[in-house]
């Protein structure tokens, strides 16, 4: 890695998500490269969900932590691979359950059939991020955000975010 | 190139008219979670829109943006099927209004997300790349909102007599207009033939069995079908589309260029 690259690695490290502050884009597995091309420097970021409204915010900070460094980098937005919950560390995961988040379980091995539609969806088991109970029930697969469902402790009655896997 | 652009418009012009359909629900969801799962369901729609009318403008270069896609086409431009342009209510004569029906919405969101998954799906394998790159995202999002719009089927078909009445009246409403999936249109067929987009027939018996297993766990039943076969995506639209994009497009077309 070149002292350039280190640089900007080092810089954009800081950033964190603007919708769940304790984590950073690192951790999500939204940062993806920093890469010394030929033509300059490049910053590859992957999008969540298509809508997300957080991504442009996430590319404006890129940019200005990028222009605080005088850096002339690019940010390259790089659909595929699609970017997935599996990526997110272990570190930021343990973050956003101590946030009060429920952190996304694993995805599970694709299905090749297209039968897998048809199943009736089973709601994951979740267990609460307050009181650890797996007492839990979901009340809409739609929370706050789309990458959130909302549940609800049947234990500690509190209601909380789940991170859905993506 | 015209193949994968004709084809690639079909399924933006889908998301984005379903996506300002739903969104009309924005602030007078039937309770406050739903409002916000209607939303969020939009925000992927339109999203998965902004990511197809991007690689539309790409392959056509020029000053060819995706704003200009959404916002400067007229009604007859557009490719998306009747069903998702159709109002929150039932069949009415066409200057008539009624209030919003949750049902018809949670009808429509199930037809459409069942058939979205299986495209989305067998997309995955595009010829083009770049399509192949959003079905990969979208596929994600589009079985959140079958399983979500699965669930309130089910829910309201096996619920009072009075949702399961509504609930009903909205399936024998939109079942109808579920034919015009199985129709190929002509950018459909060169698309197929280009290995850009799966033919739709393969994918039948799949989102027959999909359907059939919700409407019976609803205790719903499913009409039969004889009779006219909208054509919205070769751009042959009912009266309500029209009303819909002046609402759509209004801002941008008073203010071009505008920013903020």
């Amino acid at each position: 890695m070149s002292t350039a690259t280190e640089r900007v690695w080092a810089a954009l490290e800081a950033l964190t998500d603007p919708e769940i502050p304790v984590v950073t884009l690192r951790e999500l597995g939204i940062l993806r490269e920093v890469n010394d091309a030929p033509d300059g420097l490049e910053v590859v970021i992957t999008p969540t969900y298509s809508g997300c409204p957080a991504m442009g915010q996430i590319e404006d900070d890129v940019r200005a932590t990028l222009a605080e460094l005088g850096v002339a980098a690019r940010v390259v937005t790089r659909l595929s691979p699609p970017w997935t919950t599996d990526w997110m560390s272990d570190a930021a995961k343990a973050k956003l359950h101590a946030y009060g988040i429920a952190p996304p379980h694993t995805r599970p091995p694709a299905d090749v059939s297209v039968m897998r539609f048809i199943k009736r969806p089973v709601a994951d088991v979740v267990s609460c991020p307050h009181c650890g109970s797996s007492h839990t029930v979901v009340t809409s697969q739609f929370g706050s955000t789309a990458c959130k469902a909302l549940y609800k402790c049947l234990d500690c009655q509190e209601p909380f975010d789940y991170f859905k896997p993506y | 190139m015209s193949t994968p652009i004709d084809y690639l418009l079909h399924l933006a012009d889908n998301a984005v008219v379903l996506g300002q359909r739903n969104a009309e629900w924005c602030g007078h969801g039937p309770i406050l979670e739903e409002d916000l799962a209607l939303a969020n369901v939009s925000l992927d729609l339109i999203g998965q829109a902004r990511l197809l009318y991007q690689r539309v403008a790409e392959l056509q270069g020029g000053d060819a943006t995706e704003d200009k896609l959404a916002y400067f086409r007229d009604a007859h431009e557009f490719r998306n099927y009747t069903l998702l342009e159709l109002p929150h209510h039932g069949p009415l004569v066409g200057y008539a209004a009624a209030d919003r029906d949750y049902a018809t919405t949670i009808v429509r969101n199930f037809l459409y997300s069942a058939l979205m998954v299986l495209v989305w799906d067998g997309l995955q394998n595009s010829s083009d790349a770049g399509l192949a790159a959003i079905a990969a995202k979208s596929i994600k999002e589009a079985s959140y909102h079958l399983h979500h719009a699965r669930d309130w089927l089910v829910r309201m078909g096996d619920g009072t007599d009075e949702s399961h009445a509504r609930v009903q009246a909205a399936v024998n409403h939109l079942m109808p207009y579920t034919e015009e999936f199985w129709t190929i249109s002509p950018a459909e067929g060169a698309a197929v033939a280009a290995h850009v987009a799966v033919d739709v027939w393969a994918l039948r018996p799949a989102w027959d069995a999909l359907v059939n297993d919700a409407l019976a766990e609803a205790t719903l039943s499913r009409p039969n079908f004889h009779g006219y076969v909208t054509e919205g995506k070769v751009g042959l639209h009912s009266e309500h589309l029209g009303f819909l994009l002046a609402e759509m497009q209004s801002l941008a077309r008073a203010h071009p260029d505008g920013r903020w």
